[in-house]
């Protein structure tokens, strides 16, 4: 089986996020870049099952600027076997990614695609969803246990009341939660090994689908800034604050 | 045209996330209808009805339904969908996980997680962990939208009286199966719609402690118990106690923070809380930048105090 894995460039988790002085966006430029962590797991969950013998080839698949490919290599070197590149300049949103998407899976016959649950830039929490959607494939959302057996997929699901299984047909999509695996970190030999795997790169105009955002960004703010308040020495002061200041107790 | 939402449910009782999202489409304006699928929630559909401002309920009663399988619910929305300008879930892991894939089924994006509308066509939505905050427009023909609870007033829950409209889908798309599901129970309130939320991160230490010293304080003031990832990553709490980006948005009166560093994936989930009590140990911790009462110390001297003082 052949298992596709979607990477996205975004900013680091680390950093601070700046936004435009013109209320046009955040900034991008100059600013430390990785992989969305969630697809950190996708990978690292996809290399396992060829590590067990259940996948035979890892395709990982990312859309972007130039740099973007930088997030293909390194993919490449936590074991992924090839990458697509798909050149995109300006901006594509969920709905145009899970288009193209879908063209080349038709063309890839993944038996299983592996995503994140959410890019930590729009947290939108869409993808995986709507691409599984439009194959008319089923979803393992929020993954925290993937078990492939035989034409079925067992996956194990974080929701809000705890845990919940569910058997899904192949081909499926499967998006990841944090529990599902510990990525590892690609070694210096594999970081080399990596420059010399194949990345195929195409363009939207090859892949002939319409990409124009649906969602138009009118401004973009900074929250409401809350205002650190006071130390308190102990905790009879902390009680009495909080039942004759605040009233809260 | 009239706004439809798609009801969380348990196919006994409404989610109280159902009644915030009811809230939010009252605010477009439009007539709003409520889709009630499941497997025998005649009763969530006469409750739906009850609720204030309700113009009709469709009830979908279908054992393909009955554990809201994303793969046969989008499919009824999606089918449904042509008769509506806006549908509406709200945005927990069960809206999350159907609303995309109905708005896939019709080729629609997904207005995610708002927490303001501005007009018909118009949102605000939190991005980068609610570093900023987003203004947006869509221009997809039908708007579905997943809505923070948070940000929304609940609905009142009676004084409606709806007509009631039995409706079918295609039922099981024969994709996926339930298998089964470990819910956690607790006789706390649920974390989401608590008044008090008492928190624990890795400066707890252990599941031990977790019930030895941040229960019995969440106990004595009725509250709810939260974490964060580390401490739900370690083990010492289920998944569903994760407080933040990628976990539960809560903003209850109080939110009390011990041994939580406070990252900003963490703040993202309580920065809207309205009074913020932090217990830690490190003077220089993050979190203090955000809470209204500090008190640098040792969580397990400073909570069983406040507990056996309370
Ligand atoms: C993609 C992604 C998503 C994430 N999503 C979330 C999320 O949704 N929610 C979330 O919470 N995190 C999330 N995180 C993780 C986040 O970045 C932090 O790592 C995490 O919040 C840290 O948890 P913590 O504060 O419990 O632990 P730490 O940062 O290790 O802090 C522990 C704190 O406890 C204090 N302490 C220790 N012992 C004591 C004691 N005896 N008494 C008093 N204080 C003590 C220490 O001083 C320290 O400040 C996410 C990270 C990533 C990359």
């Amino acid at each position: 089986m052949k298992i596709l894995v979607t990477v996205k460039r975004v900013i680091d988790y680390n950093v601070k996020i700046r936004i435009k002085a013109d209320g046009s966006g955040v900034e991008t430029q100059n600013v430390k870049m990785s992989m969305n962590p969630f697809d950190e797991i996708a990978v690292e969950e996809a290399v396992r099952l060829k590590e067990k013998g259940i996948a035979s080839e890892v395709v990982a698949v990312t859309f972007g600027p130039t740099q973007a490919q930088e997030t293909l290599r390194t993919a490449m070197a936590m074991g992924v076997d090839r990458a697509i590149y798909i050149a995109v300049e300006g901006e594509i949103q969920s709905l145009g990614v899970a288009r193209a998407l879908k063209k080349i899976i038709d063309k890839e016959q993944p038996g299983l695609v592996i995503m994140g649950k959410q890019a930590i830039d729009n947290d939108s929490s869409q993808t995986g969803p709507i691409l599984a959607a439009m194959l008319g494939w089923p979803q393992g959302t929020f993954a925290s246990k993937v078990d492939i057996a035989g034409d079925k997929a067992h996956v194990t699901r974080e929701i809000d009341g705890g845990l919940e299984t569910v058997a899904l047909k192949l081909p499926a999509v499967v998006t990841t939660d944090l529990r599902l695996n510990e990525p590892r970190y690609a070694s210096l030999p594999n970081i080399m090994k990596a420059k010399k795997k194949p990345l195929e790169t195409m363009t939207l105009a090859e892949l002939d689908v319409d990409v124009t955002p649906t969602l138009q960004v009118l401004k973009v703010e900074p929250p409401p800034v809350r205002k650190g308040g006071i130390k308190v020495p102990d905790v009879d002061t902390l009680i009495d604050k909080l039942k004759n200041e605040a009233k809260v107790i | 045209m009239t706004t439809l939402i798609l009801a969380e449910h348990d196919n006994a009782h409404l989610k109280p996330s159902t009644l915030h999202t009811i809230a939010a489409a009252a605010k477009l304006g439009a007539p709003v209808a409520v889709l009630v699928a499941g497997q025998n929630c005649a009763a969530v559909a006469a409750e739906a009805a009850a609720v204030t401002g309700i113009a009709e309920v469709l009830h979908a009663d279908n054992a393909a339904y009955a554990n809201f399988l994303a793969e046969n619910v989008a499919a009824l929305v999606a089918k449904l969908a042509p008769s509506y300008a806006h549908i509406l879930a709200p945005a927990t892991s069960f809206g999350k996980n159907i609303l995309p894939r109905a708005a896939g089924l019709c080729d629609c994006a997904v207005v995610s997680d708002i927490i303001a509308i501005e007009g018909t066509d118009t949102f605000v939505r939190p991005i980068y962990a609610g570093n900023a905050i987003a203004t947006v427009k869509s221009t997809d023909k039908i708007k579905f939208i997943t809505v923070r609870s948070t940000a929304f007033d609940a609905a009142t829950a009676t004084g409606g009286n709806a007509a009631v409209k039995a409706v079918d889908g295609a039922g099981d798309a024969g994709l996926s199966a339930f298998v089964g599901a470990e819910l956690s129970k607790s006789e706390r309130p649920e974390l989401t719609a608590a008044r008090i939320v008492v928190s624990g991160g890795r400066g707890v230490g252990s599941g031990e402690n977790f019930k030895m010293v941040i229960e019995p304080l969440a106990d004595k003031l009725g509250a709810a118990v939260g974490a964060s990832r580390a401490a739900v990553d370690a083990g010492y709490v289920p998944n569903d106690y994760q407080v933040g980006q990628t976990g539960k948005v809560v903003a209850p009166d109080l939110y009390i923070a011990a041994g939580i560093s406070g990252a900003i994936q963490h703040l993202a989930g309580m920065k809207g809380s309205k009074v913020i009590v932090a217990i830690n140990k490190d003077p220089d911790a993050p979190i203090f930048a955000v809470a209204d009462y500090g008190i640098v110390g040792d969580l397990f001297d400073v909570v069983p105090a406040l507990t056996s003082k309370l």
